[in-house]
């Protein structure tokens, strides 16, 4: 039903059931919000988005409150301005007010409204509080200080991830987004995806940097530092470079990477091939002995230690093969650089990933004696763009630097990773070719592709049809073990990832990314499995190169010593 | 006449009285049904007030006296545990009922009293230094001399509907409450009214809700009967919370079954088949007695399955509440129930529409409910008759602070607040002044006594910019700071907040600290902190108004009450503290400095031994000194000074 209202002296048609803000935003005015966020319930706590309708005496919340029949508002009245003025003002009393040191200077939303409110002078002076930085995890630093208390990172935990590992704590002043016990976020739930940081206005959530060992193994003469990244990095690194990404950003970021210093180059593409092979052999091993199925993907370290922490029943199904990240690392330290004629401890390996949780996933899965790691630092996307503007590499003037044929080869399928969905396609090109013998005739999925958080598609491979699903965000893959269990569905295999829609929308990603960015993204991932050569991971010269001289044959022993991994469940509170 | 069984009660009370229409009894029945409700006793019985003011004042060590006195003197007897009557500074109330005469009540009965006033009861000749009264009976033979209860200032201006069976009757016992015609209301409800009819009954009465918003019960009862959910929810809000309201928790422990009884009726009429009691669980003893109710009602089948055939299923449950004042507002409520945290929502939507588990679920205060069996009973028109014309029927009010007396009342709307100090409370104690009056809690307002003539109701109320509030009501006399009065209330806000919602949040804080401010002490203050402090003094109002004017909830709404009160009528006081840098009242520690009269000091140098900041000097039998910069005004010597020689400025 439609029906006008009355918002700043213009009559605008309004529906039954919309928000004022939803209305507001169709008609292009802008009202400040802090604890808002497109897609989820609104839960009218920060009070920003106030206006003044008239018959109610307080302002209401214009992201809460429903409209109805001629209702007049006013967005910008004096009372409102006041009343968000001092609003922020509160906020900046109790702040540290360091953005000169701050992360988040320049992307922060609480600036940018102190900036939008003209405030220019501290006006209410609280106590500077001293409150404890927990730096206990390995992927994630929360800063209770900077924090306003809007409280997304919680309804993204709750609602998308579906952990709750955080949670507000305390009453009044003393009220903190908190931990249970209030421990460090290592002995939580915490399965470190990092999208609390994604949603953040402010700097009290970081990812925890490893720029500082990355720097001193650069400058260490000792050390062979080598680099690896992840396909969705030159998919979204072009953003901060004002760089459209295509299949020369890759050729400028291998560059900047070799200039940088780092002395090998790596694609973690190359490495998910491997993955898939060793998936690949891992599922018809499962099939011809009817168990473990269906077969639910491993390669989102986020994913794995969910379902360590919640759903431990179904470990048995989780495919074997380590991830891309590690299995390069593995590589890289047991084969490639010591061929080359380095020694394995001194080998430096860093990897670049749009994700927090990899971070993690590095430090727990290591070489035999414990000590050494397969991948020595992880850093963001973010934190690899710091680290370019901090050599003054330019970008823009860079010379391409070709593939190194011998390192850095990559099918299509392997580049797939980056987005819910490609990983499952890449996978079943490779299974279809090793039950058959032959190649898919349409090796493009359509039912696995695009921004959508469940995806289903039937598989015919020779005389049977499978049916697979790739899921993102938690919630979903609950919903969809539920249907497993009450017997309304039945897969072969699953894929999951922990973000919705995959690592395209990691919480190592850049900060303040809108579906914009992560259409662009997705679509350079597509185009890269158009237009290059090798589009299966079971032709990748490298792979075909390493299975005949170093590895054994896919699913074998040896290799599952070497590309596989043993899970066990993890302490938690 | 036999005594009865248990059983043969319980078939007694519900087959010949509760479902009795006429209430035409015939002799015999009229006969046992006295014995029940002990207008006609055979051996002596005495009630003792156990409501939780009762056992502050040491109740439970009175019924082990009375106990041991019975036994010690080979009598027998009846030892029956009632509720609180209403007059809490004057427990433990003892009363006794000899065979044939009236119940005589005793005040401040202690452990080592009872031997004396159980001694002069069966010897006939009464103690007159702790006599309260007697209660007024027309089959019982009379104490010459004595006074009824009914009668006495306390009392005989109230009008008692919920009270009536408060101190009376055991709330232990579900016999007490049929026998004095309990749940026939309910019984009358669920077999003769639809639904329709009940919402439209409590509709026509205007009852309000008594938690404090004063919204029409009947219409919020009607907008979730019609919501067609086929879940639905009531909730009993026994979360009281306000510091000097304790109304709701001296019904719940004087007359438990009155509550059930009006939570049935409620369910039934908006077709709510699970009911909950949300309760603080620091109210011990209301648990104790609320879940003995709970469980008598089901065994006697006034809850529970297919109530009196009729069909209609209840089952009620008590939820504890850890204690958070934000838990009063009805959505934190119904987070906590759920087992959330206790924050409150956005409203819109309702929830009379959406509520809890996403039902539409009512929430009704104690008191409301408590009202809805009389209401059901007499009709509303009866209901109307009390009270005035926009607020109907009666209010109850728990009475602390400075005053004589103090305890719940419970008058007609219409009243003045100055009939309720005096004579009701017998006014202010120790000869003082009358201040102001304090009404509704942390969200309430400081009413000057220049405005206590105004008559109770939600509009008048509102006339001069207050509320009834919940029904907390402290007396204030001449000593009470309202500087300090408002800095408590300001600090519990800011203590309570959930911290959703940034105003109320931070807000309260800052408020607080400029109330700080204009408490600190002179010496330590810097330039720059003194222009800071008026910098704050200027913000106060400021910050009020944005504070009421974007918080999420009531809670934050209304904060800023009992500061802009007492900036309105007590502006002198906060002037006095922000420019002279006095209290008067000499409450603020930090605003005041102590001397020593020469002339009276007699040197016992106790005020020098006890002085934590050794600013006292002095020798021996000689006056002593105060160094005014060491003093930080705590006190200390002033309290241990036995010549009154100390006095501070």
């Amino acid at each position: 039903m439609q029906f006008d209202v009355d918002i700043n002296n213009q009559l605008v048609t309004a529906k039954r059931g919309e928000t004022i803000k939803n209305v507001l935003d169709r008609i292009g005015i802008h009202v400040p919000t802090l604890c808002y966020l497109p897609g989820f319930s609104p839960t009218g706590g920060c009070r920003m988005c106030v206006v003044e309708v008239d018959g109610i005496s307080e302002l209401v919340p214009s992201c809460s409150h429903p409209v109805t029949e001629w209702m007049k508002i006013k967005t910008h009245s004096p009372r409102v301005l006041k009343a968000r003025k001092v609003l922020v003002e509160l906020l900046l009393a109790s702040h540290p007010e360091d953005c000169l040191y701050c992360e988040r200077s320049g992307l922060c939303g609480l600036q940018d409204l102190a900036g939008e409110m003209n405030i220019r002078e501290r006006k209410y002076h609280g106590k500077r509080q001293n409150l404890q930085i927990d730096k206990a995890c390995q992927s994630i630093v929360r800063d209770p200080a900077k924090c306003i208390l809007c409280g997304r990172c919680i309804r993204v935990c709750d609602e998308v991830i579906g952990v709750s590992a955080i949670d507000m704590i305390g009453r009044g002043s003393e009220t903190r987004i908190g931990t249970t016990h209030n421990k460090g976020l290592n002995a939580q739930t915490c399965i470190r995806c990092g999208q609390c940081i994604m949603v953040c206005p402010t700097g009290a959530l970081t990812e925890k940097s490893n720029i500082q060992a990355v720097l001193n193994a650069l400058n260490n003469p000792e050390l062979f530092p080598v680099i690896q990244f992840s396909p969705t990095v030159p998919a979204s690194i072009g953003e901060d470079f004002n760089i459209r990404a295509s299949k020369d950003i890759l050729n400028l970021l291998r560059a900047a990477l070799k200039k940088i210093g780092f002395r090998q180059v790596f694609d973690t593409s190359m490495a998910a091939d491997f993955t898939i092979m060793e998936e690949a052999a891992d599922f018809i091993e499962r099939l011809g002995k009817h168990e473990k199925l269906p077969m639910i993907t491993s390669c989102c370290p986020s994913w794995v230690s969910y379902l360590e922490t919640f759903n431990p029943k179904l470990l048995p199904n989780l495919s074997t093969p380590a991830s891309p990240q590690q299995i390069m690392g593995r590589l890289i330290k047991n084969y490639i650089s010591t061929s080359a004629g380095q020694k394995a401890e001194n080998v430096f390996v860093v990897s670049v990933m749009p994700c927090t949780a990899k971070k993690q996933e590095a430090f727990l899965d290591r070489m035999k004696d414990e000590t050494t790691m397969n991948v020595d630092a992880v850093i963001t996307t973010r934190e690899l763009v710091r680290i370019i503007r901090l050599l003054g590499v330019d970008f823009s003037s860079l010379e391409p630097e070709p593939i190194d044929p011998h390192y850095s080869m990559r099918s299509s399928s392997g580049n797939l990773f980056g987005i819910s969905g490609g990983h499952l396609e890449g996978l079943l090109r490779t299974i279809h070719f090793m039950m058959t013998g032959q190649e898919m005739s349409m090796l493009k999925i359509n039912d696995l592709r695009g921004l959508k958080n469940r995806k289903e598609a039937r598989v015919r491979i020779g005389k049977t049809t499978f049916k697979v699903a790739a899921i993102s965000g938690i919630p979903n893959v609950k919903a969809l073990i539920d249907d497993i269990e009450a017997q309304r569905e039945e897969f072969s295999i699953i894929e999951v990832m922990a973000c919705s829609n995959g690592c395209i929308n990691g919480g190592g990603q850049k900060l303040n990314s809108d579906e914009k960015n992560l259409k662009a993204r997705m679509k350079a991932l597509y185009d890269v499995d158009d237009e290059e050569m090798i589009k299966v991971a079971h032709k990748n010269p490298v792979v075909v190169d390493l299975y005949d001289k170093f590895l054994a044959k896919p699913g074998s022993e040896r290799n599952r010593e070497l590309l596989h991994i043993q899970r066990k469940t993890p302490d938690t509170l | 006449m036999a005594t009865l069984t248990s059983n043969e009660t319980r078939e007694f009370l519900v087959e010949k009285i509760l479902k009795n229409h006429s209430n035409i009894f015939d002799k015999g029945t009229l006969e046992q049904l006295s014995i029940i409700r002990r207008t006609k006793v055979v051996k002596p019985v005495i009630y003792i007030g156990m409501g939780t003011c009762g056992l502050i004042a040491g109740a439970d060590k009175t019924l082990k006296a009375v106990e041991k006195y019975l036994t010690d003197h080979h009598l027998k007897g009846d030892v029956v545990r009632v509720g609180c009557l209403g007059l809490c500074s004057s427990e433990p109330l003892l009363d006794v009922q000899l065979p044939g005469k009236a119940r005589v009540s005793f005040h401040h009965a202690t452990e080592d009293k009872v031997e004396d006033l159980l001694n002069s009861v069966f010897h006939h000749t009464l103690l007159t230094e702790k006599l309260l009264g007697q209660f007024t009976s027309d089959t019982l033979e009379k104490w010459p001399g004595i006074p009824v209860i009914e009668q006495l200032p306390y009392f005989a201006k109230q009008h008692r509907i919920i009270l009536r069976n408060a101190g009376i009757i055991s709330p232990f016992l579900i016999d007490d409450y049929l026998a004095n015609g309990g749940y026939k209301s309910l019984y009358k409800t669920v077999l003769n009214y639809t639904s329709d009819k009940v919402c439209e009954i409590v509709d026509q009465s205007e009852l309000r809700g008594r938690g404090g918003g004063g919204f029409l019960t009947g219409k919020k009862w009607l907008i979730t009967l019609g919501t067609g959910s086929d879940k639905k929810y009531l909730v009993c809000n026994a979360d009281e919370s306000d510091p000097g309201a304790f109304m709701n928790r001296a019904i719940i422990e004087a007359d438990p079954h009155r509550i059930i009884e009006g939570i049935a009726i409620a369910s039934y009429a908006i077709g709510a088949n699970d009911a909950y009691i949300y309760v603080r669980s620091d109210y011990k003893q209301s648990l104790i007695i609320l879940e003995n109710a709970i469980r008598q009602a089901k065994e006697y089948g006034m809850i529970g399955e297919n109530i009196f055939g009729s069909g209609f299923n209840l089952s009620i449950q008590i939820r504890q509440g850890a204690g958070a004042f934000v838990c009063g507002e009805e959505t934190a409520l119904i987070a906590s129930i759920e087992g959330r945290r206790g924050m409150p929502q956005a409203k819109p939507p309702y929830p009379a529409e959406k509520g809890l588990f996403g039902y539409p679920t009512i929430v009704n205060n104690v008191e409301t409910l408590a009202n809805i069996p009389s209401i059901l009973e007499n009709g509303p028109s009866w209901f109307k008759s009390v009270g005035t014309k926009e607020s109907r029927g009666t209010k109850v009010f728990s009475i602390a602070g400075m005053s004589l007396h103090t305890g719940f009342i419970e008058i007609p709307m219409g009243m003045t607040l100055s009939e309720i100090v005096n004579p009701i409370a017998g006014g202010v104690k120790n000869g003082k002044l009358l201040k102001a009056v304090q009404l509704g809690g942390p969200s309430g307002v400081c009413i000057p006594k220049q405005n206590l003539e105004t008559s109770i109701g939600y509009e008048t109320m509102h006339e001069i910019e207050s509320s009834i509030g919940l029904g907390g009501l402290i007396i204030l006399d001449e000593d009470a700071c309202m500087v300090s009065l408002a800095k408590y209330f300001m600090e519990f806000l800011q203590k309570e907040s959930c911290g959703k919602c940034i105003p109320c949040r931070e807000g309260t804080r800052r408020m607080l600290q400029i109330l700080e401010e204009v408490t600190r002490r002179p010496k330590d203050e810097t330039t720059h902190e003194t222009l800071e402090r008026f910098k704050g003094v200027v913000e106060l109002e400021n910050l009020a108004e944005v504070i009421r004017d974007t918080s999420l909830c009531g809670l934050g709404q209304n904060a800023s009450n009992p500061v802009l009160s007492s900036l309105k009528w007590f502006r002198d006081e906060f002037e006095e503290h922000i420019f002279d840098r006095k209290c008067q009242a000499g409450t603020c520690h930090n605003l005041r400095t102590f001397f020593i009269e020469t002339e009276v000091c007699n040197g016992c140098n106790i005020c020098q031994k006890k002085c934590p900041e050794n600013a006292i000097i002095g020798s021996i039998k000689l006056p002593h000194f105060i160094i005014e910069s060491k003093c930080t005004g705590c006190g200390i010597c002033f309290n241990s000074c036995k010549f009154n020689a100390i006095y501070f400025k």
